[in-house]
């Protein structure tokens, strides 16, 4: 780099860098800045106030030993192994029904889509009231001469989860089928015709020939879910609060109650952590896979 | 087309081959459009639920079953919900929600998507020394839950003295909106061919003349993705609403969850269904206007650059 040229880039590139000065302040201060002060604070013991007064690892001794966490964490665990697994089959199935060159394509991917145009609040209330036992689909069903029928997963402390299951997959399975969908668009034609010169079944096909070769769209489709489902917030809040009891708690409203009901930040910040965490733990494999795992880690 | 569902069908139903017209009714289609239409059932059936008893009347829903269409349609409901709906001791409806949310989308909406093109214009055209760095902790932050971020912002807002007032709630939405709207503009400044950009170097034009005269002309598509994006993302948002305003300042979401589920007073499942209608009226009507668009916005944001 030559003395005598400096001057003229940084000149040249004023603009540039005082135009990604909002990005540049975002990236460092936000997103670097604000996670590293989360996480020093996790070890204080903050209550009402912010304060930095270190108390080791008290917080998530604290945190570990909370019912209310342990419990967060298992709906987390089952929400989520629900969402993936659920998601990416029927997304994957509903792509591959609609990629049977068949009529009304647009009209029906027009209405598994739309619920994603929803937020979380409304889908909660919506599923809410069909889940509602007394007006719902147990009464239904129970209209129909089934006197005994039981379905009210919101009022079932065990099966809570699954009711809240119910109503993101409803909101979420018609985003994964639209990538899930781009994806099989993306398989070379050809490979159907060799197939079929060869007489393979249409589903062996799939299985053994086109999904492994969508393995990419099925890798974004699996950071994408796990993103998703540990946000999960707005949807509990509105179709459960977390009830029946502690039933259907999970770590983000964990994290809000923590911070701005009962004034106890330390836990608020050492459960956001963990969120933290558990994000990385996905993260860094697949950054590592997509980025071909290059020394710099981008 | 044709030919591919007539060999697929030959193989289907062993019989006389050769050309014959596409039998529509054979078996394979009926299996196929029989699955989708129950697929599409299942997936309209909560809006035809919401649409459906937020026209009954209470007595109505009491006796019948929420698949019933009204016998008596009333629009009551909505009138109730818009105008007299209450959260606690305020009863002046979600009309106010509406109009917050109106206040906060607007310039949530335009100011996210001024920066952000500039900075994905920066970032596809302008480099320099450390911008992909920075771009790429932006993206990396995209991933970093919420739930780290939010009390910080709190003591930021708190020090700018924005905390409980629009403007805060609009640059957080700004923030938040960035990696994601960053990385839609630099793909697409990217891929935009390199000899106009030479070409208006080299007639002189600078920074911002490129971008105004050139870019944004240019790019009007997806300007309109970046929008359809960001008004469904912040009408719906519910978190940095119910954190960052003040009760009389609640966006539509955290209104509406107030007043349906109050645990004061009888449950008016009409009047809560026509309030749920109500906010979700707004995403829903960009969504089939918008079409393909739509779909577009949400595969930008899951093509990571």
């Amino acid at each position: 780099m030559a003395g005598a040229k400096k001057p003229v880039r940084i000149l040249r590139n004023l603009n540039a860098k005082v135009a990604a000065l909002p990005m540049i302040t975002t990236a460092l201060v936000i997103f670097v800045g604000c996670t590293i002060w989360t996480i020093v604070h996790s070890f204080t013991n903050s209550r009402l106030l912010p304060k930095l007064e270190f108390v080791g690892f008290d917080q998530y001794e604290r945190l570990w030993s909370t019912r209310r966490w342990l419990v967060s964490i298992e709906n987390l665990a089952y929400f989520g192994i629900g969402s993936l697994v659920f998601s990416l089959v029927i997304g994957f199935l509903l792509a591959a029904l609609l990629d049977q060159k068949i009529r009304f394509e647009n009209t029906v991917r027009t209405i598994i889509l739309y619920p994603f145009a929803l937020s979380f609040i409304v889908t909660g209330l919506v599923w809410q009231w069909i889940l509602n036992p007394e007006f719902g689909i147990q009464h239904i069903v129970r209209g129909f001469g089934f006197e005994n029928f039981v379905f009210d997963p919101l009022y079932n402390p065990d099966i809570v989860i699954f009711g809240v299951l119910i109503a993101g997959l409803w909101q979420g399975t018609g985003f994964i089928m639209v990538i899930m969908l781009s994806g099989l668009r993306g398989i070379d034609g050809e490979i159907w015709k060799a197939s079929r010169i060869d007489g393979i079944p249409k589903w062996k096909t799939y299985l053994f020939v086109v999904i492994p070769m969508m393995r990419p769209t099925f890798v974004t489709a699996l950071v994408l879910i796990s993103a998703g489902i540990i946000k999960v917030y707005d949807l509990v809040v509105a179709q459960t609060n977390g009830g029946p009891g502690i039933a259907s708690e999970v770590p983000a409203k964990y994290v809000y109650d923590s911070m701005f009901r009962s004034q106890n930040l330390g836990q608020g910040f050492a459960a956001s952590t963990m969120m933290l965490l558990s994000v990385l733990v996905v993260l860094i494999p697949w950054a590592y896979l997509e980025f071909g795992g290059r020394k710099d880690g981008k | 087309m044709a030919n591919n569902s007539i060999n697929i069908a030959a193989t289907a139903v062993s019989g006389p081959s050769g050309p014959k017209p596409r039998p529509l009714l054979s078996p394979r289609n009926i299996m196929i459009y029989s699955t989708l239409f129950i697929v599409c059932m299942y997936y309209a059936l909560p809006l035809y639920v919401m649409i459906v008893t937020s026209l009954k009347g209470m007595p109505e829903i009491r006796l019948g079953n929420i698949f019933a269409p009204p016998v008596e349609i009333t629009f009551q409901p909505w009138v109730k919900a818009w105008a007299e709906a209450c959260t606690g001791l305020d009863c002046s409806g979600l009309s106010k929600g509406f109009w917050n949310s109106v206040k906060i989308l607007i310039p949530s909406a335009a100011l996210s998507i001024l920066i952000a093109s500039i900075n994905g214009y920066a970032l596809a055209n302008w480099k320099f020394k450390g911008s992909e760095v920075f771009f790429t902790i932006l993206i990396f932050g995209a991933f970093v839950p919420y739930q780290v971020i939010i009390y910080p912002i709190v003591i930021i807002l708190r020090e700018l003295g924005l905390f409980g007032k629009l403007p805060g709630l609009v640059l957080v939405h700004v923030i938040f909106g960035m990696p994601i709207l960053t990385l839609l503009f630099r793909n697409y400044f990217t891929s935009l061919p390199e000899e106009l950009f030479k070409a208006a170097r080299v007639d002189g034009a600078g920074f911002w003349g490129i971008y105004f005269r050139i870019m944004v002309p240019m790019s009007l598509p997806i300007f309109v993705v970046a929008l359809i994006l960001q008004v469904t993302g912040i009408w719906n948002d519910f978190l940095f609403g119910v954190i960052y305003t003040k009760p009389e300042n609640y966006p539509m979401t955290v209104q509406l969850n107030n007043i349906v589920n109050s645990v004061q007073g009888v449950k008016e499942y009409n009047v809560n269904m026509a309030a749920t209608m109500l906010t979700g009226i707004v995403p829903l009507i960009i969504y089939f206007a918008s079409g393909k668009l739509f779909v577009r916005g949400i595969a930008a944001g899951a093509v990571k650059g």
